[in-house]
């Protein structure tokens, strides 16, 4: 039996390809646009515009605390620098770097982060961060992004080389549904209400915002109507559209691939425990490293596919 | 700015001592040994050498630019601001104090003039310095950046990174100095982690190094400074060794790790400010 999916694909992709190919469009509309990469120029897909740009390109080889320097001076100058790593050396090793010479600093610095979360897969555990986004929301002026798909990717990848000031950009590795529209608006800061519903708010986050549409469709099978809001900004909040849905739905749950410390979850247990206290429940990384596997087996494993976000949502619905 | 004699920049010198060790007693805290063994390099470069702007732009586009690595300097670079006319000598005062610009290592967020990046945590400065060495590049742009770094900041692994890919990308606008006073927190270099042939390391890291013996007399300085402007533009970054005594100018502190943080007492600062003449009056 095939699920009644709001939200339907055709195709399948990366969300670094997304980050790839929106960082070559927005090189092309600003010439002030820079590129930094410590050897992952391929697997960021930064290749396409250090070919069209080559001078306005820097290789700076397997050292990410110097790239993060680099980027912060850069600035100076006026350049709008797009620093490229994988998500674990673009955050936990260089936190110092960026606390001090991006964000203290109040530089016009990306941070582009690939790679992150579980759905790395097979690299294992070394290499699959779950703990980035909580790091990088908790310094003062960063902006923290987190888009679902290629098409969301893009369009947040365009918008944050017009915002000024630094931002942590996350994205992934694996092929993944293109669900939300290639014209898309991305606003920072404004979350996307996808799905209606009366009894449940679904709050996701990059690659689980696919895994809360199928929830959705799960979940309405059993006449369970759940509001499906996509936060790609962990930073700043739309605490606004997550008040508004609570008021109306009573209860909520939280989808992230992340740590349940630090993460998505916590900041809307903060502006509910502030506005109006009602059930949370939580579909994240419940304080364990991961390991090796295929992204879908890992989801599974550690609980984040959309029959975890069915049971979250009926324990929440219990709990109104 | 006019170019100023060597007797009047020696008397500038004096007064950035007497300004370091007057606000470090005032809030007895801070950093008094370093900068006044940079006494002749800083007031060499915001007096003579740089071409600079004291109303200050962020972007310093079409100036030569400073950056300070080792930020606990700060004192030192917050009075030879000051004195070259950045913000009012009477702000000294406020360092280190509640609701001040001058924080007690450098920062932007007040937004201090003159400061162009936070520093403090050590080892991040050549980075950012590079970066914008390279953004004048791209902005063809042909002034110089300089930058200021301790000799025991460089047990630090990123500034090797840095030195890794200034060469790399012949990063040759950029004239980098490290304050060689042998001394850190915990004693001499050679004891805490010696450092060994430095002139050899930079040399097999594809800079031009370009060693100021003596560090305290500002003539040999202002001469070091400009030998080292005119070994820029030849596709090498350029390191000025700089041998200073770390609590220069002061008899009791010349020469020892003691000061490096440590605030002089009432009788210190007043045997201190004995062996200074007030030149430019105190702030």
């Amino acid at each position: 039996m095939s699920l009644d999916l709001k939200f339907t694909y055709t195709e399948k992709k990366d969300t670094r390809s997304g980050f790839g190919d929106g960082f070559l469009e927005a090189g092309r509309k600003n010439p002030n646009i820079v590129g930094l990469c410590a050897d992952l120029i391929g697997s960021l897909k930064m290749g396409a515009f250090q070919k069209e740009f080559p001078d306005r390109f820097f290789q700076t080889g397997i050292a990410e605390a110097n790239m993060i320097g680099l980027a912060a001076g850069m600035t100076i100058g006026g350049k709008i620098p797009f620093a490229g790593t994988f998500a674990n050396f673009a955050t936990g090793r260089v936190y110092d770097q960026i606390r001090q010479s991006v964000a203290y600093s109040d530089k016009n610095v990306k941070i582009c982060a690939s790679h992150a979360g579980l759905t790395l897969g097979e690299d294992g555990a070394t290499h699959q961060i779950l703990e980035d986004l909580g790091m990088m929301k908790m310094l003062p002026h960063m902006t923290v992004i987190n888009p679902c798909d290629y098409n969301q990717t893009k369009a947040a990848t365009l918008a944050i080389a017009e915002h000024e000031g630094p931002v942590y950009l996350r994205f992934g590795r694996p092929s993944w549904p293109i669900f939300t529209p290639a014209d898309q608006k991305f606003e920072i800061g404004k979350a996307w209400k996808m799905i209606d519903g009366k009894d449940v708010t679904i709050f996701a986050t990059g690659h689980l915002v696919w895994e809360a549409v199928v929830a959705e469709a799960m979940l309405r099978e059993e006449g369970i109507h759940a509001e499906v809001i996509n936060i790609h900004t962990i930073k700043p909040l739309d605490e606004e559209a997550i008040l508004e849905s609570v008021a109306k739905t009573g209860c909520a749950v939280s989808a992230e691939e992340h740590q349940i410390n630090g993460g998505l979850g916590d900041s809307i247990a903060q502006t509910l425990s502030r506005h109006n206290p009602a059930p949370l429940e939580y579909v994240g990384v419940n304080d364990s490293f991961g390991e090796s596997g295929t992204p879908t087996q890992l989801l599974e494993k550690y609980g984040l596919n959309a029959e975890n976000i069915v049971k979250a949502a009926k324990k929440a619905l219990k709990r109104k | 700015m006019e170019k100023q004699s060597i007797e009047q920049l020696q008397k500038i010198c004096t007064q950035l001592r007497r300004d370091v060790l007057r606000m470090v007693h005032a809030v007895q805290s801070g950093h008094p040994g370093a900068p006044l063994g940079c006494a002749e390099f800083f007031v060499s470069l915001y007096f003579d050498i740089l071409r600079h702007d004291p109303n200050f732009n962020m972007d310093g586009k079409d100036e030569d630019l400073f950056f300070l690595s080792n930020g606990h300097l700060s004192a030192g670079w917050y009075s030879v601001l000051a004195r070259s006319g950045y913000f009012p000598v009477e702000e000294l005062k406020t360092f280190r104090k509640i609701n001040s610009r001058l924080q007690g290592h450098p920062a932007t967020e007040e937004g201090l003039p003159g400061i162009r990046v936070a520093s403090g945590s050590l080892g991040q400065g050549l980075s950012v310095a590079l970066g914008a060495a390279q953004a004048k590049k791209l902005n063809g742009d042909d002034k110089l950046v300089y930058i200021l770094l301790g000799d025991g900041e460089l047990q630090e692994g990123q500034v090797w990174e840095a030195a890794m890919y200034a060469a790399h990308y012949g990063v040759d606008n950029l004239i980098a100095t490290i304050d060689y006073n042998g001394q850190q927190i915990d004693g001499p270099t050679e004891k805490v982690m010696d450092l060994k042939n430095l002139k050899a390391k930079w040399e097999a890291f594809g800079w031009e190094v370009n060693e100021i013996k003596d560090g305290n007399n500002l003539e040999a300085v202002l001469e070091g400074l400009k030998k080292a402007k005119s070994l820029s533009g030849k596709g090498k970054p350029v390191m000025n060794l700089l041998y200073t005594e770390m609590g220069y100018g002061v008899d009791f502190m010349v020469g020892t790790h003691k000061w490096h943080g440590s605030p002089p007492s009432d009788e210190q600062l007043a045997d201190a400010l004995g062996q200074l003449e007030e030149t430019l009056g105190d702030y």
